[in-house]
């Protein structure tokens, strides 16, 4: 049935990265012995004597048909372990103890005392990866037909037609809805979604024994990844694959894994069956995990009623941002990142807007603040507790400054958001030095009361951003964001760069401060279950508009909207019970073209919010 | 798979709330910098030698065994010197041999002969020769290396005029060697002023600097240099026109320097930190100054310093066409000059030396650039 590949080889080949080939297992039944037995496994970093460990002593088993997943926060250890496994370490990192055993048909052998040439066979005939990044991980230069039918052709296992029929088939069954397109097309003309489907197919298209899975979903959109995930499960499971899954989301690890391994600082904490581990946890740092991982809620208290007292009341507000012009030819379309949008925030209260990217969540968070001017036409009225309210689309001079001292912003990336070159000391005081408070000694005091405040010890003051975690700089960015005494405080995604348990003590560090300095928090999110606990509204958008808005009670226990339901149907959660229900992501989210009745709307043409019940609001023809 | 459970099963929230994550990070950015930058080994003995040259610069008169101009028609071209301490195996102190330059009447070649048989002594840290002004008022005679009582001595031998190589490189280098300096500091407070309000003001500002930037870089670069330094005016010192020359350097090389500036500005305009210190309420200057310029200040200092030997480069080729420095000043690239006359060079190849410290420096210069850049980013 196969033919020896007589065409050339070419580069290509170097930058497939997921090379698999090989006898097929399709079909296998459940063996004894484990397909992969990972031995106390030690990998430092570094040269012998002055190293690093940042994997010690890591065992476990896999074996075929069943998916483990390497649980773990950031420094954990898990993708280097992943990567001993195929035999990737990056350079400085040596194996310094342990055995990496693949089972093959003549006895198994150990990974990692193989000559390069060996290794390649190896990863060839049983091993395939799948990618976090599939835009980095496909080489921009050749059609995706090309990489997945080069698996085939650089080991001779086809010609280019076969080849070529092969990879559709595949491209078919990993769910591109059309195949000839995704097959013709280059990795930049794919959708995310897509590019994480070429990329399981391309790592499918050789049959391999085992698949390790480097965070796939953790680059998509909430929606995408829950599909995404169903189609590994679903593949791996077709193909009797053993999966090493690698992820930072317990609820993922929930929905696919039959085995759980967790790491914290490179050593296994524990070990053992997904339900046993989730179910009855064993170690502190596990159940810290599991409770610490968002869920929606299932029950919520219904808040008071609206003090009709809006710090901030947003009106008309829109944003279009014009075409690019392409060379001599007419400017493309302009793009509408936001279209007439509106809301009230009341003081002490915090409004939660959610949306995937592109949504135009951070469009709002950017005008609300005046980072950039909204269309005209738009009221944005800011009424500070003394002093006149302020129209925030009109100020300009030192209307302008003392606006900047009631309203802060929270950025996304704690990494990026302080700057490497000052001491937390004068992060910190650099707001009070702008707006000219306080003397040099006050303004050291108030560092280090800002210091306490945010949970950190005043000690760290004299450190630079580079030393600190996530967690710790997000600490600090917010005492930043205090330290001016604002009423207004713009949260832009401030916890989705953290690690899961630092991420619930962040939020409890929001409800604090909010709830003792009387802050108003406006909370943008791409995750509807991270704002379940702090929000009093929620605001649930899609490409530039609020498809429904609502109290957590009315958006949690009776979404109206499909694209709502999609989104709460989507968020995986640590409960081995709660499985993700595709049929209600599938119903939205797609384009809002693809809504049913009465949702849909094609353009620029959708309906007007309707009033569904008090303080309900759904975007539908009435 | 069994439930296992790791031994130790408590976990304290708080210490780890508190512990630094990368404790090796712990330090300003300059000493991280420093750090990374001393692992490259080329890189740390090159800054070193050219600090140790720069800090020498002063002093070139008491480093040389004779002042620059002095000349000696009796030794036309001769030949280069060793230096030695051992005669006919026995150690009699540092000397030298006498060499003269013979043309053989048969076949019309030149060869060197070296009087072997008499040793002449090299005094050394002693008081001789013509009188120089140290700093331009201190009167000395006081030198490093002699020449020998009776002889000369030309360790890279002599030009056309009897003047002692040697001697000349060394007090060369001082122009050679500064000419780098001014004319970056030159191009970079252009390239940082029209850079700096191309990336931050963007809009027509940045098209025209954007536009100036490209014209400037079609420039064919040797005939401007030729027709700048031309129309240097004939009358003027030696030191006006050293300045003149590097000027006319700095004025040339700013475009790639305020392109850096203009891209590393809109880079640095799209961080969090910036648009928080925005949000702060900051006006303009405290955020370009206190904000933008330190991180990229770096950069600047890596970029200006790979283009320091393209100025000493420059200079050597406008004194080497005879357009750049003029006599009496000193520098490589004039005593380069003599190297035009390729039959002399053919007869007398020591005349090519200059061209060794020029390399050199070039070199040197570049390894510092390169190191440097690698250790800029040193938090990871």
């Amino acid at each position: 049935m196969l033919r020896p590949c007589f065409l050339p080889r070419n580069g290509l080949a170097l930058l497939v990265a997921a090379c698999t080939i090989g006898t097929s297992s399709v079909g296998s039944v459940m063996r004894q012995t484990p397909l992969l037995k990972v031995e106390g496994l030690s990998i430092c970093f570094g040269l012998p004597g002055a190293s690093i460990e940042v994997v010690s002593d890591v065992s476990f088993e896999l074996h075929p048909g069943r998916m483990l997943a390497l649980v773990g926060e950031s420094g954990s250890g898990k993708t280097l372990t992943g990567k001993a496994v195929m035999g990737l370490l990056p350079r400085g990192a040596r194996v310094s103890r342990g055995r990496v055993l693949l089972d093959r048909p003549d006895g198994p052998i150990d990974v990692l005392r193989q000559s390069p040439a060996a290794l390649r066979q190896i990863r060839g005939a049983q091993v395939s990866m799948i990618f976090q990044e599939p835009m980095s991980a496909f080489s921009a230069l050749h059609t995706v037909g090309a990489q997945i039918s080069e698996v085939l052709r650089v080991h001779g296992l086809c010609n280019a037609a076969e080849a070529r029929r092969r990879s559709l088939a595949m491209l078919a069954e990993v769910g591109c809805p059309d195949a000839e397109r995704a097959y013709s097309a280059y990795p930049f003309e794919l959708s995310g979604g897509l590019r994480q489907r070429a990329m399981i197919a391309m790592a499918m298209i050789g049959a391999p024994r085992l698949v390790i899975a480097d965070e796939p979903t953790t680059a998509l959109d909430v929606t995408t990844q829950a599909v995404v995930l169903d189609l590994l499960r679903r593949v791996s499971r077709d193909h009797g694959l053993a999966t090493l899954l690698i992820t930072h989301d317990l609820g993922v690890v929930a929905n696919m894994a039959d085995d759980v391994v967790v790491l914290r600082r490179g050593a296994v904490v524990e070990r053992g069956p997904a339900a046993d581990v989730l179910t009855t946890p064993g170690h502190a740092y596990t159940r810290r995990l599991i409770a610490a991982a968002p869920r929606v809620p299932d029950a919520i208290a219904v808040h008071a009623p609206p003090a009709r007292d809006d710090i901030l009341f947003v009106e008309g507000l829109s944003k279009t941002y014009p075409g690019r012009r392409r060379g001599f030819g007419r400017a493309a379309a302009p793009v509408h990142a936001l279209s007439n949008f509106a809301m009230r925030l009341e003081r002490g209260r915090t409004v939660a807007v959610v949306g995937e990217s592109g949504s135009g969540k951070s469009t709002v968070a950017k005008l609300v603040l005046r980072a950039e001017r909204p269309d005209p036409g738009a009221t944005i009225r800011f009424d500070p507790r003394e002093g006149q309210p302020m129209d925030v689309a009109s100020l300009s001079g030192t209307r302008l400054t003392e606006f900047r001292r009631k309203a802060q912003m929270v950025f996304q990336d704690p990494f990026a958001a302080l700057s490497p070159r000052m001491s937390v000391q004068d992060i910190l005081t650099e707001p009070l030095v702008v707006h000219d408070i306080g003397t040099r000694a006050e303004r050291r005091e108030q560092a280090a009361a800002l210091m306490a405040r945010v949970g950190l010890s005043p000690d760290h003051l004299g450190r630079f951003p580079h030393a600190f975690s996530g967690g710790q700089r997000q600490r600090i960015a917010i005492a930043r964001a205090l330290a001016l005494e604002p009423e207004l405080l713009v949260l832009d995604e401030p916890t989705s760069a953290l690690d899961v348990s630092v991420q619930a003590e962040v939020l409890e560090l929001m409800l604090e401060l909010g709830a003792e300095m009387g802050l108003s928090y406006l909370f943008i999110s791409h995750n509807l279950a991270v704002v379940a606990a702090l929000a009093d509204h929620v605001m649930v958008m899609r490409r530039g508009r609020v498809v429904e808005e609502g109290a957590p009670d009315c958006i949690f226990n009776d979404p109206r909207h499909p694209y709502t339901r999609a989104l709460i149907a989507a968020s995986p959660e640590p409960d081995m019970h709660r499985r993700l229900d595709l049929a209600a992501v599938a119903a939205g989210a797609g384009e809002p073209d693809t809504w049913p009745e009465p949702f849909g709307y094609a353009g620029e043409t959708a309906p007007e919010l309707v009033e569904v019940a008090p303080g309900h609001r759904v975007r539908r023809a009435a | 798979m069994d439930h296992y459970v790791a031994p130790d099963r408590s976990h304290d929230a708080e210490a780890d709330r508190q512990a630094l994550d990368r404790a090796d990070l712990d330090a300003p950015t300059r000493v991280l910098v420093w750090r990374r930058f001393r692992r490259h080994r080329l890189g740390v003995v090159c800054l070193i030698i050219l600090a140790l040259g720069y800090a020498l610069l002063p002093f070139v008169e008491v480093l040389a065994p004779y002042n620059p101009n002095d000349f000696d028609e009796d030794n036309i071209y001769a030949p280069p010197q060793a230096l030695y301490l051992f005669h006919e195996g026995a150690f009699v102190g540092l000397h030298t041999y006498a060499t003269a330059t013979v043309y053989d009447m048969d076949t019309g070649l030149v060869k060197r002969v070296t009087d072997t048989t008499r040793p002449l002594p090299v005094p050394v840290l002693t008081v001789c020769g013509e009188t120089y002004h140290l700093f331009g008022f201190i009167e000395g005679r006081f030198r490093i290396l002699c020449p020998p009582e009776e002889g000369e001595l030309f360790l890279f031998g002599s030009d056309r005029l009897g003047r002692d190589m040697f001697s000349r490189m060394i007090h060369g280098a001082r122009l050679s060697m500064t000419v780098g300096l001014i004319g970056v500091a030159v191009s970079f407070a252009i390239g940082l002023i029209l850079g700096g309000l191309a990336g931050y003001f963007g809009g027509w500002c940045d098209s025209i600097v954007s536009r100036a930037i490209e014209i400037f870089r079609s420039l064919p670069e040797l005939p401007i240099w030729l027709a700048l330094s031309a129309a240097v005016p004939v009358n003027w010192g030696p030191v006006s026109v050293f300045v003149m020359i590097s000027v006319i350097l700095g004025l040339l090389d700013w475009p790639g320097l305020a392109r850096a500036v203009r891209s590393k500005f809109l880079a640095l305009r799209e961080e969090d930190y910036v648009r928080a210190a925005e949000l702060m309420g900051a006006r303009p200057s405290r955020i370009i100054w206190r904000h933008m310029m330190p991180n990229f200040m770096s950069h600047l200092i890596a970029s200006a310093s790979l283009s320091i030997p393209a100025m000493i480069l420059g200079e050597t080729a406008l004194s080497f066409l005879g357009l750049g420095l003029r006599p009496p000043a000193v520098s490589w690239g004039m005593m380069l000059n003599d190297a035009l006359n390729l039959s002399a060079v053919e007869i007398y190849p020591w005349l090519l030396a200059p061209m060794a410290p020029v390399i050199f420096a070039v070199l040197a210069f570049s390894f510092v650039g390169d190191a440097l850049r690698d250790a800029l980013d040193p938090y990871s």
